[in-house]
């Protein structure tokens, strides 16, 4: 039986979505143009699976094997909604930026993967502790992509301009194939730390 | 509104490509585009739901949702209607065309949680667009996936034979191949944009 500090450490660490399981790569690419789009995405991410989690693992012995997948995107798509609705009104330019990505987190598949994989075999509380971990996980993995996106493609940080006249932002960072070129050498740089480390 | 129909054929399948510009649809990019053969299957299935699911969502939008003023539940109607979709399609090709079903079967359950098909379906009413309209922009997009996967496929082909650092093996060299390509496509946005 793993100890709940590894159940939390192992979303971050070992099992990090972004950078070790690869889920959830679309919003991952898409809106890490800036540090705060990133943090934006992975606190909705953080706060539907975190939902989906305690609903799923309250529900496990009422929902019936054969119908699961569709009760979990019910689920799932519910707190999405909420999450739509609640950005639409208290951060309308947040709303604007992540655009179709915030409909498109019922696909995403940290949160079925999480549903499948742990809530429905596990209690509430363990649920929590799986869905803060991976969620926060997420959350860092998207903060960290946008921060260096924003610094080195606008020379800002968290839209605060800190790079100075003489820097010349590198345009490419902010288009499409800088969102693949940073997250593929992220990745390469993250599996040479994890070698390092000694960690598999 | 009014779009020329070849517009959005190439806009869709070039300019704005829904995996290397609009970042949909990356995980059976990363995870099926390994052999040629199964990249065109995945396509022509992804193709062939996408375009039915545009179709079916389009009119419950239209005649429902915007109808009944609805339009909030779109997200969870939505993703309903495709797994639904998507079984039922299944269920009809194993009962009616054996051979199609053998070709395509493996890749249907995948494409439920395929962020293209809800994508192009929430895309689609978000333009406004029309019946036919829907039909070209839902089968141009499957399209554009398919080229996009069937190019990878081909270049992780070779990629797998290259000398790379064993860091970047797999996803991270894919990734970096994919922004490469996704340069390339960004020369057509010059031509055409919507």
């Amino acid at each position: 039986m793993t100890t709940l500090a590894q159940e939390f450490s192992k979303g971050i660490f070992k099992e990090n979505p972004t950078f070790r399981l690869l889920l959830g790569m679309c919003p991952t690419l898409a809106v890490t143009l800036t540090a705060i789009n990133g943090f934006g995405m992975g606190i909705s991410a953080l706060f539907v699976l975190l939902c989906s989690n305690i609903v799923i693992s309250a529900l496990k012995d009422v929902i019936p094997a054969k119908v699961r997948m569709p009760a979990y995107i019910l689920i799932i798509a519910t707190f999405v909604t909420i999450v739509d609705m609640v950005l639409n009104a208290y951060a309308p330019a947040l709303h604007e930026a992540l655009g179709i990505f915030i409909p498109l987190i019922v696909v995403n598949c940290i949160i079925m993967g999480r549903a499948e994989a742990f809530a429905r075999k596990n209690t509430i509380g363990r649920s929590v502790i799986d869905a803060l971990g991976m969620g926060i996980g997420f959350t860092l993995s998207l903060t960290v992509l946008g921060i260096i996106r924003e610094l080195f493609g606008a020379g800002s940080f968290f839209n605060i301009q800190i790079m100075g006249t003489a820097f010349e932002p590198m345009a490419v960072l902010a288009t499409p194939p800088g969102a693949f070129i940073t997250l593929g050498i992220m990745l390469g740089l993250v599996n040479y730390m994890f070698k390092r480390l000694g960690i598999e | 509104m009014d779009v020329n129909l070849l517009a959005i054929i190439f806009v869709a399948i070039f300019a704005n490509n829904i995996v290397l510009s609009q970042f949909l649809g990356i995980c059976p990019y990363l995870g099926v585009s390994d052999r040629l053969e199964t990249s065109l299957g995945m396509g022509i299935a992804v193709i062939f739901v996408m375009t039915m699911s545009a179709v079916v969502t389009w009119v419950i939008d239209t005649f429902l949702l915007v109808q009944f003023d609805l339009v909030y539940l779109r997200t969870i109607t939505f993703i309903l209607v495709i797994a639904g979709l998507v079984q039922l399609v299944e269920m009809v090709l194993k009962k009616t065309n054996p051979t199609l079903f053998r070709a395509l079967g493996i890749y249907l359950p995948l494409i439920t949680t395929n962020c293209t098909i809800l994508g192009v379906a929430l895309l689609n009413v978000q333009a406004g667009y029309n019946i036919i309209q829907t039909i070209v922009y839902a089968i141009s997009t499957g399209v554009g996936f398919t080229l996009a996967m069937v190019i990878m496929a081909g270049i992780r082909e070779r990629l797998d034979l290259a000398d790379v650092s064993s860091y970047l093996r797999g996803a991270a060299v894919s990734l970096v191949t994919a922004g490469i390509l996704s340069l390339a496509f960004m020369g057509f946005k010059g031509m055409m944009t919507l």
